[in-house]
């Protein structure tokens, strides 16, 4: 059997910037694996034999120079929701298909996204760093935050991890505004109180936390820039769980 | 009664004077005023607006506004927004200008303003204040005082329920992401110079689906269960009573009538009781080991609530996997101790209403108790002993 498991290119195992071993053994379990060095080390032994390249946090980068390594490549699977770091067409355009893994990744980033928002309006950091500073003495009485419970948060990308911050965001009784390429059903904006802002700019000048959860694509880079930073109130959080 | 001088426009543009005269009375200032007649020139003159009159009443009653004594602005003490709402009813005066001349302030003063538990509520302050009808404590956490002896000396004790649950339930909230999602440890990596690329082993525990079991179903305790909902997380609590069953529906929680049980489910175990003798240890050795290695612990209720030291045993040897602290005992802790440098520890100190509207309505609650204890009429929020 062993001999029939198809090759998969992966980054490496272990150290700081491959996968954990744990991990690496659902692999295993379908799949014999080359390390990105071993094919460097040796392309005509390994690169003939791969059908699968596993991409993890944007590495082995999908390029021309590695695929053309790899002449037996059927598939470029990429963990995680974006593509924005693949190079679509070109890669279809080699005869090769392309997986992501969206779903499975929009309770963890909404949890992030909720996480960053709290510890961001309740100055967590800041807390941490005086409650366990050698120099505190007294208990600090000018840490203050922001209120979240009934603020406003508005939310640009409405996908399936937008919608979860909403349902996140209710239990905390905030007031929800969404702003998406398309408006949500009646039953979606329902389930999770949100109001539909068709213009971006209600959107950044009501809201006192403005959360983007959208793609990376041409359309939405550099969405936010001077103009609408300057829109939001000066009491406003941006919370950034997209792309850069 | 008293003039004052003052000039009214007349329509030809010329200025004439006036002789404002003021009635006084308990309730208001009467406003009138009759005109100053010049040999040969006749005046004609308006009465002037209830503006004035107003502003006066109010300088007047100003004086028969009754004193409290608070602890301090900064420092420890408040913020010098809210005093604001203190001066509207009362004179006020801070601890340390009354130590300094306690002849000049003690038998005037009715109310004591209490925030962080300072001023200290000690016999030594209270007896020197023979007309203190009220102690008005800022927060719902009253352990600081002794209820029993502060009213056999015939003075009522308040505290701010309700207003403060909202921001706790919060912190309790973000206490529990940050740690989970190792937030703060995520932060110094990205902002230290040393880093070069993204760590990729930095692994948090899914708070999605997990299980949250909260100790203490009070007000504070059910909006965290609200909050958590949202979450899918699943919920277990216990309570000295079982809260009813719409309570319960509404956010989907379970009884556990026996603690071990919420102790051995659950994934994060959050301590929202209040501080008395039966919660003071609640959390000890015993209570630990029977949680998961993988648990993490999050308190918001009071440090004596935990037994310290074997929390500290607890995460040396991974018997639980973390804790995040809003509140130790002492506040702060000495420099010295274990869970300053433990590194599954998240502690903040102790800002769980922290924010510039809780703080403004726990102010005005504690305000609207006092006033309402100097005039003798119903107090909203006393807090009576046992």
């Amino acid at each position: 059997m062993e001999e029939e498991k198809p090759w998969v290119l992966i980054s490496q195992v272990g150290g700081d910037f491959g996968y954990l071993e744990e991990l690496a053994d659902i692999l295993t379990q379908h799949f014999q694996i080359v390390s990105h060095q071993d094919l460097l080390d040796n392309p005509a032994v390994h690169g003939p034999r791969i059908q699968v390249l596993f991409i993890w946090k944007y590495f082995p980068a999908a390029e021309p120079a590695l695929l053309r390594l790899l002449p037996s490549l059927k598939v470029v699977a990429s963990g995680g929701a974006g593509t924005d770091h693949l190079d679509l067409p070109f890669i279809s355009g080699q005869g090769v298909k392309v997986a992501n893994t969206p779903g499975v990744v929009s309770d963890g980033t909404a949890d992030l996204a909720m996480g960053l928002l709290l510890a961001s309006a309740r100055k967590i950091l800041e807390g941490h760093h005086i409650a366990i500073d050698p120099k505190t003495v007294h208990m600090p009485q000018s840490l203050m935050g922001v209120e979240v419970t009934g603020s406003t948060l508005g939310i640009i990308g409405m996908g399936d991890i937008g919608h979860k911050i909403a349902q996140r965001s209710c239990g905390f009784q905030m007031k929800i505004l969404y702003h998406n390429r398309t408006r949500r059903s009646v039953e979606d904006e329902q389930a999770v109180k949100a109001s539909y802002c068709e213009r971006l700019d209600d959107l950044l000048r009501r809201s006192d936390f403005v959360m983007i959860v959208v793609r990376l694509t041409s359309a939405t880079a550099g969405l936010i820039g001077r103009r609408q930073l300057s829109l939001m109130k000066p009491t406003a959080t941006l919370v950034n769980i997209s792309r850069g | 009664m008293f003039a004052v001088g003052n000039e009214t426009k007349q329509r030809s543009g010329d200025t004439r004077e006036v002789q404002v005269i003021f009635t006084l009375s308990r309730e208001r200032v009467q406003l009138h005023t009759r005109p100053v007649t010049y040999q040969h020139r006749p005046v004609r003159h308006e009465q002037p607006t209830n503006a004035l009159a107003d502003w006066i009443t109010q300088q007047v009653m100003a004086e028969e506004k009754p004193w409290a004594l608070f602890s301090e602005v900064g420092e420890q003490g408040y913020l010098e927004e809210v005093t604001d709402i203190m001066k509207q009813h009362f004179h006020i005066v801070c601890h340390r200008d009354f130590s300094q001349n306690p002849q000049l302030y003690s038998e005037k003063i009715q109310a004591m303003f209490v925030w962080n538990a300072q001023p200290a509520a000690e016999p030594s302050l209270l007896t020197s204040l023979p007309s203190l009808k009220v102690v008005a404590n800022g927060g719902v956490g009253i352990d600081h005082l002794d209820v029993p002896y502060i009213s056999g000396l015939g003075v009522k004790v308040t505290n701010t329920p309700g207003v403060v649950s909202d921001a706790t339930a919060d912190m309790a909230m973000a206490l529990l992401l940050a740690s989970a999602r190792r937030v703060v440890e995520g932060h110094q990596l990205a902002v230290d110079p040393k880093t070069t690329h993204l760590p990729l082993c930095l692994m948090g525990f899914e708070v999605t689906g997990a299980t949250l079991g909260i100790i203490g179903m009070g007000d504070i305790g059910h909006k965290i269960a609200r909050r958590s909902k949202g979450f899918d997380m699943k919920i277990l609590y216990h309570n000295r009573n079982r809260r009813s069953v719409e309570e319960e529906r509404a956010v989907g929680a379970s009884y556990c009538q026996n603690m071990d049980d919420l102790l051995k489910e659950s994934d994060f175990v959050t301590l929202a009781v209040n501080l008395t003798p039966e919660t003071t240890g609640l959390i000890s050795h015993r209570e630990l080991s029977l949680m998961k290695p993988t648990a993490t612990l999050v308190n918001i209720s009071r440090g004596l609530v935990v037994d310290q030291d074997a929390l500290v045993k607890a995460l040396q040897c991974g018997t639980i996997r973390a804790a995040a602290l809003d509140v130790t005992h002492p506040e702060p802790l000495p420099r010295d101790h274990p869970l300053l440098t433990l590194p599954n520890v998240l502690i903040t100190p102790h800002v769980g209403t922290n924010t510039y509207a809780t703080t403004r309505r726990m102010v005005e609650k504690m305000v609207e108790s006092a006033l309402a204890a100097v005039k003798g009429q119903p107090v909203p929020n006393e807090v009576r002993p046992k």
